[in-house]
């Protein structure tokens, strides 16, 4: 059943943004943490398991490649709802700001891979 | 018209569906016949929806894009923080669990790199533009983290609010920026693997430009970007107003 499917993906959806919301309130933050990149932990984690096979298995696991499928056009829709006329009549100085936040986490991207990789192989060492 | 605006109104996000669709057809095609294929179809699609974004922004003073059209209203709905939550964690299906540890800490350590990075540079820009209010330096740094960090830390310090407009400016031009130039630079900063991936999403942190960026590039770096993107904004909001200010504080 294709809904099976959905369902799960809604429970990982809610179940993570319940523990983000926490998170949030825990740290005293006026936002929720995570609460995505927990729920697709969950995702993962039902995805990689034997428990929940009838939930991610054939027409069940449709359902969830579904909106997999859907993610680009989502994209799409939520490109052409940004503010970007406040974006641009900020003024020089947000340009700038912007501008140069990006440029230079762009150039970070290899560096802190590079941890990440040379970190790898000295764990199997030990 | 009457009919028409009926019609379009009461089934908004099926007319957004298909309006998404014949954009992202367009695109495809334009990616194949104009240039080859070398620029993705959907960083073209996404282009035209910032480009509709604009012009629909323009049109109606509103501050959702084409959102704000009567006739495109349901592009509000299908593009909204629910929409995409939703499709982001359905591209974590198939992800394997290994990726993910493999790159765990680079990806911990790229979150805190990440938004302190932001901040500082956005800061730097703010006191190069003459500002010496600390208060105002952290606001306009922190919305160079995202525009949800600038306002939250801007209102929690208690910032005026033309400052606080700044840092959304920021933070979306550095949303519209991430969106349209990953593709770009995604080859010479090796955004081609999982790990970079995780490393970029917490680098760069805003989860539209992420998503979208990403997408544009290529879809199956999608869930390990957006993965690490999504704490991004939370670690923000806690460190923008209390240790960031604190250091902004002391120095100024």
């Amino acid at each position: 059943m294709i809904v099976y499917g959905v369902a799960l993906l809604s429970a990982c959806l809610i179940l993570g943004m319940l523990l983000g919301e926490v998170l949030g309130v825990a740290l005293g933050v006026e936002a929720n943490v995570g609460g995505v990149g927990i729920a697709m932990l969950f995702l993962v984690l039902a995805s990689n398991s034997d428990r929940f096979k009838a939930l991610v298995d054939g027409a069940s696991g449709t359902g969830i490649q579904f909106w997999s499928a859907m993610y680009i056009p989502i994209v799409v829709a939520m490109a052409a709802r940004q503010n970007v006329v406040a974006a641009f009549e900020g003024g020089m100085l947000a340009v700038v700001a912007g501008v140069s936040a990006v440029i230079v986490s762009f150039a970070l991207v290899p560096l802190i891979a590079k941890i990440g990789n040379s970190e790898t192989p000295s764990e199997e060492n030990q | 018209m009457e009919i028409f605006e009926t019609v379009f109104v009461r089934n908004s996000l099926v007319v957004a569906f298909a309006v998404v669709g014949l954009t992202i057809w367009i695109s495809y095609f334009l990616a194949d016949k104009l240039t080859k294929g070398r620029i993705h179809g959907s960083a073209i699609a996404i282009a035209l929806g910032l480009l509709a974004a604009y012009f629909g922004g323009k049109a109606t003073g509103g501050s959702t894009g084409v959102a704000d059209l009567t006739l495109l209203g349901g592009i509000g709905l299908m593009g909204g923080g629910m929409m995409r939550d939703f499709a982001i964690v359905a591209t974590a299906f198939g992800v394997k669990l290994s990726e993910l540890k493999k790159a765990g800490l680079a990806g911990v350590v790229s979150i805190f790199a990440g938004v302190i990075v932001s901040f500082v540079v956005g800061a730097v820009v703010a006191v190069l533009y003459g500002y010496t209010d600390p208060v105002a330096v952290t606001t306009i740094g922190a919305g160079a983290v995202t525009y949800i960090v600038g306002p939250v830390t801007g209102s929690a310090l208690g910032a005026d609010s033309d400052i606080i407009a700044l840092s959304v400016a920021a933070g979306l031009i550095k949303s519209i920026l991430v969106m349209i130039g990953t593709p770009l630079v995604a080859k010479t900063i090796g955004l081609n693997n999982p790990q970079s991936a995780m490393v970029f999403g917490g680098l760069m942190g805003t989860t539209s430009g992420v998503a979208a960026g990403l997408a544009a590039t290529d879809p199956k770096l999608v869930p390990y970007g957006a993965m690490t993107a999504t704490f991004y904004t939370g670690v923000g909001c806690l460190l923008g107003p209390s240790i960031l200010f604190m250091i902004v504080n002391a120095i100024l």
